[in-house]
């Protein structure tokens, strides 16, 4: 018994160094300048030029004048496949910690128009869930977190100026989509309740809402 | 006479609200079938129209009148063929053609199929080639208007990306010839054979 808890705590002793070292070491250095260069431009092959996003068979999303430190865990969530999407698993697994990194704070400077698209007859209604929540159904005022101008703080995501096909969907599917490894919840989880209880007419009235933010 | 005049007044009415169709035979389809095919299948240097997005056809046939679609044969035909088409006719043959089945070419290399497929997938990232389903659907299939590709002529898909590759211009604010760009020729082989397969 002594000897297996022994063996125990040493290999929980070794994951504890061998991730925490993974945490603070630079891992694989960022692509040459020369590189990351192109490698920005692949990303805008898909999201837009500046970043604004695209209408593809799936609505592609803005990535311009998102927080950096959410840009980053998305890009981990999909190497780790805790958030599933094909393409991006795809391009993502590619890439070095370094360059992750310095893809998020490129994008993070660029700052175009929104897409658009969305029905204005919407915004009023989802100007009003944004900012006081939806009572009722225990839907919190979504500018406590992501900020009353939605450009969101740290981990939490810069809403305005998203395309309102891409929110509905995400909002919709959070959970088919995000938080996919039940041994490793993330920080998906602060949207599940909320995503679950609004309808999708809810959910269209603040995508609307939040398209035309700038 | 009353029960025969109630009668003409009825083949009246349909005639009076029949919508005007066109049909396989109507002088503006049959302006695009002498080279697109008797039933849009695409022949030689003309490209497959039945089975394509309404939506695309009618981007490219403002592209042909804007000239701002440049590549030799759309110069050389396509817009002198467009010089006298009116918006609301290039609709109509737009759907009109968008309804008819489409067959695949099958005229691509069968030995890359599957490599193609792969790539048209999902790109080849160490690369930074992307992948073509984001935007033209699993199927290849596309959407409002971005093109169907599936079955579509090997030859006709490869000669487009060479050519957005050599600086041909596409219809505007497409991002195809900044992509193609991308691409080296087995590359280009191997998709184009993979979706002139794709029912």
């Amino acid at each position: 018994m002594k000897v297996m808890r022994l063996q125990l705590a040493l290999q929980i002793a070794i994951l504890a160094i061998v991730f925490s070292a993974a945490g603070r070491a630079e891992g694989a250095p960022a692509l040459s300048r020369g590189g990351l260069q192109a490698k920005i431009e692949y990303c805008k092959n898909c999201h837009g030029l500046s970043g604004q996003g695209y209408r593809g068979f799936f609505p592609i999303p803005r990535l311009a004048g998102q927080q950096t430190e959410y840009f980053e865990n998305q890009l981990r969530a999909f190497i780790e496949r805790r958030r599933e999407n094909r393409f991006m698993y795809s391009v993502s697994h590619v890439l070095s910690p370094a360059t992750r990194t310095a893809l998020a704070a490129h994008f993070r400077t660029l700052n175009p128009k929104p897409l658009g698209g969305a029905s204005r007859q919407l915004v009023a209604a989802g100007r009003k869930i944004y900012d006081e929540g939806i009572p009722e159904t225990n839907v919190p005022a979504c500018l406590a977190c992501h900020g009353p101008d939605a450009k969101g703080h740290e981990a939490i995501p810069r809403l305005a100026g998203q395309l309102h096909d891409y929110i509905l969907s995400k909002l919709v599917n959070w959970t088919k989509e995000r938080g996919l490894d039940s041994s490793n919840p993330d920080t998906s989880t602060v949207m599940a309740a909320t995503s679950h209880a609004m309808t999708r007419s809810q959910v269209a009235a603040v995508a609307a809402y939040l398209s035309f933010q700038h | 006479m009353k029960p025969v005049r109630s009668k003409v007044a009825v083949v009246l009415v349909i005639v009076a609200s029949a919508v005007p169709a066109l049909a396989d035979d109507t002088e503006s389809v049959r302006n695009c079938t002498w080279c697109h095919g008797a039933s849009g299948q695409g022949y030689s240097p003309a490209p497959r129209l039945a089975g394509q997005r309404p939506q695309y056809i009618e981007s490219q046939l403002k592209s042909f009148s804007e000239h701002t679609r440049d590549d030799p044969f759309s110069r050389q035909y396509m817009w002198g063929a467009v010089a006298a088409l009116s918006p609301r006719m290039g609709r109509a043959l737009a759907i009109h053609f968008s309804k008819l089945p489409a067959e695949a070419a099958n005229d691509g290399d069968r030995a890359l199929a599957a490599t193609g497929k792969t790539i048209y997938q999902d790109g080849i990232p160490d690369s930074n080639i992307v992948s073509c389903a984001a935007c033209h659907g699993p199927n290849a299939e596309g959407v409002r208007d971005i093109p169907r590709l599936g079955g579509l002529s090997y030859f006709y898909v490869k000669r487009r990306l060479k050519q957005w590759g050599e600086g041909y211009h596409a219809a505007a604010a497409s991002p195809m010839p900044r992509i193609a760009s991308t691409l080296p020729p087995n590359v280009i082989d191997a998709i184009a054979s993979y979706l002139s397969f794709v029912k």
